[in-house]
């Protein structure tokens, strides 16, 4: 079902009417936001504040063999000069990839790798103390692709991995495939490729730390993981946990690009350890450049076996990642590139090897869909090519081969609701695809691509068998209820989601509600803004909590009033007898009675995914409570003489299961396909490999990303079926709309002019390259031809569910590779 | 990029008292008047000036006066968004009006000048980086190093001339006045421009450009073309520039084409002039100017997108360009 926005009450799954959930009202923190009044954290301003700037390298690989602090350290107005020796521990955000330092300690990776900080009594004068700053290097050899990084062992950018620049080598194997492929009637291989791109938030990364009088340490820090930060900086800082509070300010745009501990915050701490004094960093848009931790640049081959009706018998997926100096997320993205290939169609067999490099560039790690926008452009080419190839409509084929609901995948992946069904068919009806799939003149054409996205991540980054979200819920006796929280609101409005799912279950105005939230002192642990979890956790954290003090208040009115506990009703800012609404006292007084008979009001509430069917070494990646569901259909003109690609307008249908607020969430889906037209037609993470490997272009102007004017037509459906496992039924939004517009719009360029860009961004250089080459006879495709050759460790090997498998390793046929 | 240097601001109040300060500034003395181009090359450290003259709200230079007819003279002080706007330039000078909405966004053309963006730095892609960027590569010819990283062994700067303006006065014969404390003068705008990245104006440093004078445009037509990654912000990295005279016959009696934004000065080719002049437009004389261009045009990797789809783009857009001329010919209705 489409929703109907006119609809004023909905039932719930429990047949009540929703007086909050489903009705756009405005963010929680709206109107400060609009007035510019929202304190972000550059606008911290503290007394006797100093400022804080980092040196970084100027050389994308080399020993360091000497730093000469001497001159900066006797610049008037400098108060400290710290290097890697001072801060001798490293971190990093997965447990396996503990191999960042806040500065360089023996050697630097890529060109702009901190090496020294400095703090100073403004900005200028730490500006020119870093220049003052003697490094000696010795150059090693640079390595700057994939290919180099597989071929050329020593030397080795990390110490650690899976031998020689490999960072990470994974093989697993879900039932078996050779006979899928002989039960196959058509066996395809393609070859993609998928640059890297970075997220530009519009705030740069700033942080504030005041390590105060009493040997406590606070940090402001636009972060979308204040926990992580929050670990890295016991672990690096030498204090204990408990004399560290990490705040996350309000931040302007995150997209994955603030989810790392990173250099800075470190360092800036230390330096008001050092000093006494708070210390403000603000990074240049430069830095931003060099913190990255975006898409990774992934070269793909796919194999994949067909029966004619568009039926998958196997499919045989193999990823090259460029990982960038630094670990950072990157075994989690490496498994991100081969999970989620099975969630949308049947794919009954399935094997997946996936390779991480480490290059002397900027670390990738997550951006918006983390590591799934790549292997999926290149199955929805695929399967456009196979649609083509066996004669069959592209929409037709999909809906025919979905992933049934309530299944569990090749790869034990659990499947709960799903609409993807639905979403096809909204867009091929809205876009009036069947009248202009193949059919529209030369020059104009029209492709459709779907996927899928997890809702929060069903294991957390480091081992423990906690909650992954908390809620506490305070009630005064005015009435007032504040909610608290770990989650971090970076724009998506998780702030507002916990006020109004409070609002829900209270029966209050969640503009009545106090949010404190991302404060590791004040708030709860939430493990932060990253995959897609915070609406599902929180909100089902939050449900449990309001659930609790509803108890509570129940069981006072009811006792006062004299009415059955199953007769009350909260709403409006009432209690009362839903048989006799005039029986009833205000929220304030319903919480004065609790308080009288229990005592001061609060309760708690928290979160923990369902387990995961699948028990084998890798099977941390992938699993999630719910998946979200995706298609588009992208209508683009094709200047031939030119090249250049204009989408004029793009139907996507999404599946949210339940919308908690349908305003925010066509926000996301519009704004994720704004992003993903940036991936699609023209972002580039590049650097100058002859060049000292230095990036491109580190500035807003010309590293591009589009304008309003780039900016198409969106037509959103949203398909709400709610999902058992989600607030209310609602899944994510925030990441999963981004992944079908690229395959989208490449689909298209070829409905539009018969030729195939197997890779993204899709300039007008590549595809007039593929026109021509068309013109003159030869294969109408611009793409890369072919994957590296490398040695693959031997497949870690599970019998599917159909196969009768228990989603554990096959005893004694493999040996997995190192983790 | 870092925050601005200290610098001191002085606010002339006429021509001669701006000249006059730049004079006594000497060698760090800069002029500036919206201050698009040298305010973020001043937080690169691209241009370090210890005295900054400020000559945008002066009122002598932000006159228009004249029409199509007499010639129009501008001020260099005009605003981008004015020039635009101004009902004059809109009747009889629409080619240029639509060139400088072409130029950046809306807030940057309401701060930007005339006479700023004909005086535009030429760009880069290895100067207009940051300080800490270019140390990573050495610094480059035209700015701290001595190696030109576009073409290395080149002792010349190839920076490209980056104005969309610059194009359409060098092919509709623009003047320019330059002023200084020992006098005035009236430069062509075609000599004006030097090939060169770093000495890219045949002008004093102390000379101060006050007017730009467009010739009657009796007779003439003229049309400018921008190709360019997005609809607004970016650099051209081609621009086609045309202007015709022509007889009542329709016989094209005079033409100019002007390449932009692939070279460190606007490329004149006379070559596809040649090809115009003597007959009307046609598809075949067009074709033969849009190749003639394709010959001449030797863009370099120095700017956004590949340099041999730019060279590859001057075909269809100076063919776009002269049909629209063609086009412009052809009796309304």
């Amino acid at each position: 079902m489409a929703t109907n926005k006119n609809d004023d009450n909905r039932p719930a799954a429990n047949g009540k009417d929703f007086k909050v959930v489903g009705r756009p009202f405005r963010k929680v923190d709206a109107r400060s936001k609009c007035t510019g009044q929202t304190k972000f954290a550059d606008d911290i301003v503290l007394p006797r504040m100093l400022y804080a700037k980092l040196l970084r390298a100027d050389e994308p690989h080399a020993r360091i063999l000497r730093i000469d602090t001497s001159k900066a350290e006797a610049l008037p107005g400098v108060y400290a000069v710290i290097t890697g020796q001072d801060l001798p521990d490293s971190y990093g955000i997965l447990p396996v990839s503990q191999d960042e330092h806040a500065l360089c300690i023996d050697k630097v990776r890529f060109v702009g790798d901190p090496v020294a900080a400095v703090a100073a009594v403004d900005e200028d004068t730490a500006f020119e103390a870093i220049n003052l700053i003697e490094v000696e290097y010795e150059r090693l050899q640079t390595i700057t692709s994939i290919e180099e990084a597989v071929m050329v062992e020593e030397p080795r950018v990390q110490d650690y991995g899976d031998g020689g620049n490999v960072h990470k080598k994974v093989h697993l194997e879900f039932g078996d495939l050779e006979e899928g492929f002989r039960e196959a009637d058509l066996v395809r291989e393609d070859v993609f490729f998928y640059e890297g791109n970075t997220h530009l938030p519009l705030e740069q990364h700033a942080s504030v730390a005041h390590f105060d009088p009493d040997r406590k340490l606070t940090l402001w820090t636009s972060t979308q993981t204040p926990h992580y930060v929050h670990r890295a900086l016991a672990k690096t800082l030498s204090l204990p946990a408990a004399h560290i509070r990490v705040i996350a300010t309000p931040n302007g745009g995150g997209f994955g690009g603030k989810s790392d501990p990173f250099n800075h915050e470190v360092a800036v701490c230390k330096l008001s350890m050092v000093t006494g004094r708070p210390v403000k960093i603000t990074l240049t848009r430069e830095e931003v450049f060099y913190c990255h931790r975006g898409r990774h640049p992934v070269l793909m081959k796919s194999r994949i076996g067909v029966r004619k009706d568009g039926s998958i018998t196997a499919l045989d997926f193999q990823s090259f990642l460029d990982g960038g100096a630094y670990g950072s997320y990157g075994v989690a993205s490496t498994f991100y590139t081969g999970a989620l290939q099975t969630v949308t169609y049947e794919v009954p067999r399935y094997r997946f090897r996936g390779l991480r490099a480490f290059t002397n560039k900027p670390p990738c790690g997550p951006k918006r869909g983390h590591g799934t926008p790549q292997p999926r452009f290149g199955l929805e080419v695929q399967l456009d090519k196979i649609a083509d190839q066996l004669g069959l409509d592209p929409a037709e084929m999909r809906l025919k081969h979905l992933v049934a609901p309530d299944s569990v995948t090749a790869n034990y992946l659990r499947i709960g609701s799903m609409g993807l069904g639905k979403c096809i068919e909204k867009v091929v009806a809205g876009s009036d695809w069947k009248n202009k799939y193949r059919k529209l003149p030369f020059g104009r054409g029209v492709g459709l691509a779907c996927s899928s996205y997890i809702c929060g991540a069903g294991l957390p980054i480091y081992w423990n068998n906690m909650p992954h979200s908390g809620v506490q819920l305070g009630l005064d006796r005015q009435g007032g209820v504040r909610v608290q929280c770990g989650s971090t609101d970076i724009g998506q409005g998780s702030d507002s989601v916990l006020a109004y799912v409070v609002a829900e279950v209270l029966g209050i105005d969640p503009f009545d509600i106090r949010v404190l939230t991302a404060d590791t002192d004040l708030t709860p642990v939430d493990l932060g803004s990253y995959s897609s979890r915070v609406t599902l956790m929180t909100g089902n954290a939050a449900i449990q909590a309001a659930e609790r003090a509803r108890e509570l208040l129940s069981l006072a009115v009811a006792e006062k009033l004299s009415v059955p506990i199953e007769n009350l009703a909260f709403a409006e800012r009432r209690v009362f007898d839903v048989e006799n609404p005039d029986v009833g006292v205000t929220f304030a007084e319903a919480v004065v009675l609790a308080e009288s008979k229990f005592g001061t009001i609060g309760t708690v509430g928290s979160y923990t995914p369902p387990r995961s069917p699948g028990k084998f070494k890798g099977a941390g990646v992938g699993p999630s409570p719910a998946y979200s569901y995706s298609a588009a259909v992208a209508e683009v003109d094709v200047d031939a003489e030119t090249g250049i690609v204009t989408v004029e307008r793009i139907w996507i249908g999404h599946d949210i299961g339940q919308s908690i607020n349908p305003m925010l969430v066509m926000g996301q889906v519009e704004g994720g396909v704004y992003m993903g037209l940036g991936e699609a037609l023209m972002e580039e993470m590049i650097y100058r490999a002859n060049r000292n490997a230095v990036h491109k272009f580190p500035s807003m102007l010309e590293y591009k990303s589009p304008t309003t004017l780039e900016m198409c037509d969106v037509v959103t459906y949203l398909i709400e079926d709610a999902d058992p496992n989600g607030p209310f039924g609602a899944k994510e939004v925030g990441q999963g709309p981004l992944l079908p517009v690229m395959p989208a719009v490449a689909n298209a360029v070829y409905d539009a002019v018969g030729v195939r860009v197997d890779e993204v961004p899709i300039t007008p250089e590549k595809v007039l390259a593929a026109l021509r080459a068309k013109a003159q006879g030869r294969e109408a495709r611009f793409g890369p031809k072919d994957v590296p050759r490398v040695d693959w460790p031997a497949p870690l090997k599970v019998l599917t569910p159909a196969e009768g498998g228990d989603g554990r390793e096959m005893p004694g046929v493999a040996v997995h590779s190192r983790d | 990029m870092m925050r601005l240097p200290k610098f001191s601001y002085l606010v002339p109040r006429s021509v001669g008292d701006a000249v006059k300060m730049r004079g006594d500034a000497g060698a760090s003395g800069q002029y500036v008047a919206g201050g698009t181009d040298l305010y973020p090359n001043m937080k690169r450290r691209q241009q370090t000036p210890q005295t900054v003259i400020a000559v945008g709200r002066l009122k002598e230079l932000r006159r228009v006066e004249g029409d199509g007819a007499s010639g129009l003279v501008v001020g260099a002080g005009v605003s981008l968004t004015e020039l635009c706007e101004h009902p004059v330039v809109q009747r009889d000078y629409p080619a240029l009006a639509r060139a400088a909405r072409l130029i950046s966004t809306p807030t940057l053309r309401n701060m930007g000048t005339l006479g700023g963006n004909l005086l535009l730095d030429t760009r880069c892609n290895y100067y207009d980086q940051n300080y800490e960027w270019r140390r990573g590569i050495n610094f480059c010819l035209k700015k701290d190093g001595d190696t030109c990283w576009v073409a290395p062994g080149s002792s010349k700067c190839w920076a490209v001339q980056s104005s969309d303006l610059v194009p359409w006065m060098v092919a509709t014969g623009a003047r320019l006045r330059l002023v200084s404390t020992v006098g005035d003068r009236m430069v062509t705008a075609a000599g004006f421009y030097n090939d060169d990245g770093i000495d890219y104006l045949h002008k004093r440093p102390e000379e101060l450009l006050t007017e730009i004078h467009l010739p009657p445009n009796g007779g003439r037509r003229s049309v400018y073309r921008k190709l360019r990654r997005r609809g607004a912000f970016d650099f051209p990295v081609l621009g086609v520039a045309a202007s015709i005279e022509v007889a009542d016959d329709e016989t094209v009696l005079d033409a100019k084409v002007v390449l932009g934004g692939i070279a460190p000065a606007p490329l004149e080719v006379r070559e596809a002039a040649q090809a115009l002049v003597g007959a009307p437009l046609d598809a075949e004389r067009i074709a033969q100017a849009a190749e003639a261009c394709y010959v001449r045009a030797r863009p370099l990797d120095n700017t956004d997108h590949l340099m041999n789809w730019r060279k590859q783009m001057t075909r269809p857009f100076v063919t776009r360009a002269l049909a629209e001329l063609q086009a412009g010919m052809r009796p309304q209705g």
